[in-house]
C-alpha cells in the first residue's frame, strides 16, 4: 500500500505535472504559432446568416450524387462569393445539403441569390477581347471596380418578357437586329472581368468567362476573355433536355442540346441569322448568372429543335456543360430548408448570455466545493482552471485547423461539462474520504482511493462521451456543436484527472497542512468523519443504544 | 424520511457525528428498499402528473419540427398593446394567411408565422423594423420549410430510437442479469416520462436542442443506476457467502452511494441551473433553457429514480428467485439463532424490518481491513455474533 506500488508506478507526481504542463505549453505555442487567441465563434454568437439548402435529386428516386452536389456547392461558393462579402463559408452536408454561412450579412439578397435558381440564357456574341485584369473573380472582387460606369447601365428590364410564341418570335426579330452602340463599345474597351456589370436580360451584357472554363495557360497569365454579348435570345427553360457523350463513328466528346416547341421555334431563327454572321457574331454565347459558359460557334442552320456542341471536351468539362444546360444554375434541384438570421446585437446578446451562465455556474461549483471539501477545494479549482484552459485552447486550435466554430449550443456543451469534470473530482475525493474513514493513513488512502476511483471515473466519462459521439452522429444542425463540446470536455476530463489532479493530490498529501489533515484542508478527521486518536471508534448496536436512550 | 440511527456513545464520538460516514458504515441507515411502497406511490403520483401535462398541455413542437418563420427584434419598450401592435402591422404587411404568433420575449418581441418564401419574408421583414423603428437588418429570423421540419422530425425519431436502442443493448451486456437490465430500463423510462412531463407543464417549446438534452439525460440516469446496482452486487457478493438478505444488500448499496450520489448531482445540476438561468432570464428562449431545462429535470429525476425506484425494484424482483428466496429464509433462520444466543436481542425483538437491518449492520459493519490496534478496543459484546457468525460458516 505503499506509494511506491502506486498506480503512477515508479514515477513521481511531479513528472506527471511537469508533462502535463507541458503539453499545456504546446497548445499555447500553437495558438501563437498560428497567431489567433480567440475561438472562431458560430453566426448564433457573431451575428450573420446561415442558410440550408437541401437537394433533391431530379429524377426523383435515389441517393443524391455526391459529385454533383460538390459542383452545386462550388456554383453556390461563386455567387456568393460574387456578392463581395468575405469569410463566407459554403459546404455539404450529411450527403444532401449545402451549408451557407456568412457572418456579418443580415440583407436579404443574400437569401435571394443563393435560394432561387439562377438565370440561363443564350446571348449572340458582338465583341471578344482579353481582360487582363485576374481571372480569378474571389481576387478580382477586391480590385477596384469601375461604379461610375455600372451606374450607368440600366438595372431593370425595359420589357416584359413575352408569354405568348408569336410575341416573343417577333421579339427575337427585332433582338437580332441589335448591334452595338459606339457608347457600349468604348465602354466595353474599359471594362475588364471583375468590375460591376448588371445582368439584364433583355439589355447588352459584358461579362467573362466564368473561372473554371478558363484555361490554365491563361489563368497562369491572369487573363480572362471578356464578350460583349446582346440581349438573351432564348432563355434557359427553353431547354428540355441536354446530356453529354461521344455520338457513334465518332471519339471525341460531345454535348446533345435539345429545345421545346418555342424553343425549337426561336433557335431556327437563331441558327439562321448566326450561321452567315461574321466573327465574333456568329458565336452563340451561353450565359449562367453573368458569367458565360461557354460561347460556339453556328456552324449551320437547325430547324429541328436538337443541337450538339462540339469542341475540345473533355468527359467533365462536356458533362459539366450538359448539367448547366439541363438545370440552368445548378446540376440539382434544392429547397430552402432552414434560414437562420441572427442580427448583431441578437448574436452578442447570446453571447453574452452563455459567459453569463458559464460564470454563474463556475461560481456555484466552486463554491459548493470549497462548502464541502474545504481546502481540497484548492484542487477542484486548480483542475477546473487548467480545464478551461486546455478547452479553451482545443477550441481556438480547432477552429483554426478543422473550421469549428463555437455555438450556443456548443457554449452550452462546456457550461454541462463543467459538471461533468467536477464529477470526477467529486468521485475521486468521496473516495480517498471513504479509504481514510476505513483506517488507512491520508497518503495510503489517496492511492488506494485513486485505484478504485479510477475505474468509476473512466466509466463515467466513457458514458459521457459515448452520449456524445452517438448524439454528434444523430443530432441536426447547430446542435451538433453541443454534442461536440460535451465530447471534447469529456475527453480533456479524463486527461486532467489523470495527468494533473491525482499528481497534484499526491503531492499535496506530502504536505504537512493536507497530509496531517490539518483545520481547514478538508482531510481533516472532524470532516471526514474518522478519530484518528481513537480509531475506529466503538459503534454501538441498538441494544445499547436503546439503554442509552 | 425513514431513518433509524443509533445514537453514538456521547464520549466516545465527535460532537458532529459526520453523516457521509454513518451512512458509508450503516451507522445511518435509510430504509429506501422496506419503504417502497412509498416511493413508488411518490413516484406513481409524478408520472401520473406528468401524463397529464402532457394529454392536457401537451407539448408545443418549436418550428424547427413543424416549420415555420420566426421573427426577432428588439422594442424601445414593452407596452401593453405591444403584442397587439406588432400583431397588426403584421397581418397589415399585405401577406396571405399570415396568421402571426406574437409573443414578448424579454426586451424583444418575437413574431411567429407559418413558412414564409424569400419575398413574405422581406415584406414582414420591412414591417417589423418599421414598427421599432430599427434598420432591417436588426430584425433576426429563422425560417424553416416545411419540408425541412418534417426531415427534422425523422432525423430526431431515428436519433430517439437509435438512442434507446444502443442504452438497452449497453444495459444488457454490462449486467449481464435481466432484472438488473429490466429495473434500469423501468428508471430510464420514468426518467423520460417525468422530464417530458414538465417540459409540458413549464410550456417552452420542444426544439432539436430539447431532444439532444433528453438524450444526454438518458446517458446520466444509466450512469447514475449503474453506481448504485454495481454497489449492489458487490454487496451480495455471492449467495455462499452473503450473510445479508438481497433486500439488505441492496439498501446498504443505496446508503453507501446516497452521498456520493446527491454530490456528483448537485455538482452536476449547477452549471446546468446556471445555463436554465441565464437562458431564460437573460434570453427568453433559444438552446440554452431548452438543454438547460431538459437536463436540469432529467438528472434530478436520474438521481432519485436510481435510488428510491431502481434499487428496491431489483430486490422486489430479486426476492422473488427461488435461490434467493431460500437463501432470505436461512439467513432469517440463522439470526433467529443468534436471538437465542442473546447477542443482538432488543434489536430482533423489535423486529419491524428496518430496526432488523440496523442490527445486522451494526454487527457486521466492522470491516475485515480493521487493524489489529483497533481490535483490543472493540468492545467485548461486539465480539460474540462474529465468533457465532463464524462457527456456523464453518459449520455450512
Amino acid at each position: 500500500m505503499a506509494t511506491s506500488t502506486s498506480t503512477q508506478g515508479r514515477r513521481h507526481p511531479a513528472a506527471a505535472l511537469i508533462g502535463f504542463f507541458a503539453v499545456l505549453g504546446l497548445l499555447t505555442l500553437l495558438m501563437a504559432f498560428s497567431g489567433t487567441w480567440t475561438p472562431k465563434l458560430g453566426l448564433d454568437l457573431s451575428g450573420g446568416t446561415s442558410i440550408t439548402l437541401t437537394a433533391a435529386n431530379t429524377s426523383g428516386s435515389g441517393a443524391v450524387n455526391s459529385s454533383s452536389l460538390e459542383q452545386a456547392r462550388a456554383i453556390i461558393e461563386q455567387r456568393v462569393n460574387s456578392l463581395g462579402v468575405g469569410e463566407a463559408e459554403v459546404s455539404t452536408s450529411g450527403g444532401n445539403q449545402i451549408i451557407v454561412a456568412v457572418p456579418n450579412v443580415q440583407g436579404n439578397e443574400l437569401v435571394d441569390m443563393v435560394g432561387t435558381t439562377a438565370q440561363l440564357a443564350f446571348r449572340r456574341v458582338y465583341q471578344v477581347d482579353y481582360s487582363y485584369a485576374a481571372a480569378d473573380p474571389t481576387i478580382a472582387t477586391e480590385l477596384p471596380s469601375t461604379p461610375a460606369a455600372a451606374a450607368d447601365w440600366r438595372t431593370e428590364p425595359e420589357t416584359e418578357l413575352p408569354t405568348g410564341e408569336a410575341g416573343r418570335q417577333e421579339l427575337l426579330t427585332s433582338q437580332l437586329a441589335y448591334t452595338p452602340t459606339e457608347e457600349e463599345t468604348a465602354a466595353f474597351a474599359e471594362w475588364n472581368c471583375g468590375d460591376d456589370f448588371p445582368d439584364v436580360w433583355d439589355q447588352v451584357l459584358f461579362a467573362c468567362l466564368r473561372a473554371d472554363q478558363v484555361s490554365d495557360s491563361m489563368l497562369q497569365a491572369g487573363v480572362n476573355q471578356k464578350y460583349l454579348l446582346g440581349p438573351s435570345l432564348i432563355e434557359g427553360e427553353r431547354v428540355s433536355s441536354a446530356s453529354a457523350g461521344i455520338p457513334q463513328n465518332q471519339t471525341s466528346w460531345v454535348v446533345q442540346l435539345s429545345f421545346d416547341a418555342l424553343g425549337t421555334t426561336l433557335f431556327t431563327d437563331v441558327s439562321t441569322a448566326l450561321v452567315d454572321a461574321t466573327e465574333p457574331a456568329n458565336q452563340f454565347g451561353i450565359v449562367l448568372d453573368a458569367d458565360v459558359i461557354s460561347a460556339p460557334r453556328m456552324n449551320d442552320r437547325i430547324t429541328g429543335g436538337s443541337a450538339s456542341i462540339s469542341g475540345s471536351f473533355t468527359q467533365d468539362t462536356a458533362t459539366n456543360l450538359a448539367n448547366v444546360l439541363k438545370y440552368g444554375a445548378l446540376p440539382l434541384n434544392f429547397e430552402l430548408g432552414n434560414v437562420e438570421n441572427v442580427s448583431a446585437s441578437l448574436g452578442s446578446e447570446q453571447l453574452q448570455a452563455g459567459l453569463i451562465a458559464g460564470a454563474i455556474g463556475l461560481g456555484l461549483v466552486v463554491a459548493y466545493s470549497f462548502l464541502y471539501y474545504r481546502g481540497l477545494a484548492a484542487v477542484v479549482i486548480a483542475s477546473l482552471g487548467v480545464a478551461g484552459l486546455m478547452t479553451y485552447a482545443m477550441i481556438v486550435l480547432l477552429g483554426q485547423s478543422v473550421g469549428f466554430a463555437l455555438s450556443l449550443p456548443g457554449l452550452a456543451g462546456v457550461i454541462v461539462a463543467i459538471g461533468v469534470t467536477a464529477d470526477s473530482f467529486v468521485i475521486l475525493f468521496e473516495r480517498i474520504r471513504d479509504e481514510a474513514r476505513e483506517g488507512n493513513s491520508l497518503r495510503t488512502a489517496v492511492e488506494t482511493g485513486w485505484r478504485h476511483a479510477r475505474r468509476t471515473i473512466v466509466v463515467a466519462d466513457a458514458v459521457s462521451l459515448l452520449s456524445a459521439v452517438i448524439l454528434f452522429i444523430l443530432s441536426i444542425g447547430a446542435v451538433k456543436g453541443f454534442a461536440f463540446a460535451l465530447g471534447l470536455t469529456t475527453a480533456i476530463d479524463l486527461a486532467i484527472v489523470f495527468f494533473f489532479t491525482k499528481p497534484l493530490i499526491s503531492l499535496l498529501v506530502k504536505t504537512s497542512f493536507f497530509g496531517q489533515g490539518r483545520k481547514g484542508s478538508g482531510l481533516e478527521a472532524e470532516h471526514l468523519g474518522v478519530n484518528p486518536a481513537r480509531r475506529p471508534k466503538p459503534r454501538r448496536t441498538l441494544a445499547s443504544a436503546g439503554k442509552g436512550a | 424520511m425513514s431513518a433509524t440511527e443509533t445514537s453514538a456513545a456521547p464520549k466516545a464520538a465527535p460532537k458532529k457525528a459526520n453523516l457521509a460516514h454513518r451512512l458509508w458504515t450503516g451507522e445511518v441507515s435509510y430504509d429506501f428498499v422496506g419503504h417502497r411502497r412509498r416511493w413508488y406511490a411518490f413516484s406513481a403520483v409524478i408520472l401520473a402528473l406528468s401524463l397529464a401535462g402532457l394529454l392536457i398541455r401537451g407539448l408545443d413542437l418549436g418550428i424547427e419540427f413543424a416549420g415555420g418563420s420566426r421573427f426577432q427584434v428588439d422594442v424601445p419598450a414593452i407596452t401593453d398593446t405591444v403584442v397587439e401592435d406588432y400583431r397588426d402591422a403584421a397581418l397589415e404587411a399585405g401577406i396571405t394567411g399570415l396568421d402571426p404568433v406574437v409573443t414578448t420575449v424579454g426586451q424583444k418581441i418575437a413574431v411567429q408565422t407559418r413558412s414564409l418564401d424569400a419575398q413574405e419574408q422581406s415584406q414582414l421583414r420591412t414591417a417589423l423594423a418599421a414598427l421599432a423603428g430599427v434598420d432591417e437588418e436588426a430584425v433576426a429570423y429563422t425560417q424553416i420549410g416545411a419540408s425541412w421540419g418534417a426531415q427534422v422530425t425523422s432525423q430526431a425519431a431515428i436519433a430517439l430510437v437509435v438512442f434507446l436502442v444502443l442504452v438497452a443493448i449497453l444495459i444488457w451486456a454490462y449486467f449481464r442479469n435481466g432484472k438488473m437490465a429490466v429495473s434500469a430500463l423501468v428508471c430510464l423510462g420514468h426518467d423520460l416520462i417525468v422530464t417530458v412531463g414538465v417540459y409540458a407543464w413549464v410550456g417552452f417549446s420542444v426544439t432539436p436542442a430539447t431532444l439532444t438534452g433528453v438524450l444526454t439525460i438518458l446517458g446520466y440516469s444509466l450512469y447514475d443506476t449503474v453506481v448504485v446496482f454495481d454497489k449492489v452486487r458487490e454487496n451480495w457478493a455471492s449467495l455462499e457467502t452473503s450473510h445479508l438478505t438481497y433486500s439488505e444488500a441492496a439498501n446498504r448499496a443505496d446508503n453507501q452511494v446516497l452521498m456520493r450520489s446527491i454530490n456528483t448531482t448537485l455538482i452536476g445540476v449547477l452549471p446546468v441551473a446556471a445555463l436554465l438561468f441565464a437562458g431564460s432570464f437573460a434570453l427568453g428562449s433559444g438552446p440554452l433553457e431548452d438543454i438547460g431545462l431538459a437536463l436540469f429535470v432529467g438528472m434530478i429525476a436520474g438521481a432519485y429514480s436510481s435510488i428510491f425506484i431502481a434499487t428496491p425494484l431489483l430486490a422486489q424482483l430479486k426476492d422473488r428467485e427461488p435461490a434467493v428466496k431460500e437463501l432470505n429464509e436461512k439467513i432469517t433462520r440463522r439470526r433467529a439463532k443468534q436471538t437465542r444466543y442473546g447477542a443482538a436481542q432488543t434489536a430482533v425483538s423489535e423486529s419491524a424490518d428496518g430496526d432488523l437491518l440496523i442490527a445486522i449492520e451494526a454487527v457486521e459493519a466492522e470491516p475485515a481491513s480493521a487493524s489489529p490496534a483497533s481490535a483490543a478496543e472493540t468492545p467485548s459484546h461486539r465480539q460474540q455474533p462474529r465468533h457465532l457468525t463464524r462457527a456456523q460458516r464453518t459449520k455450512r
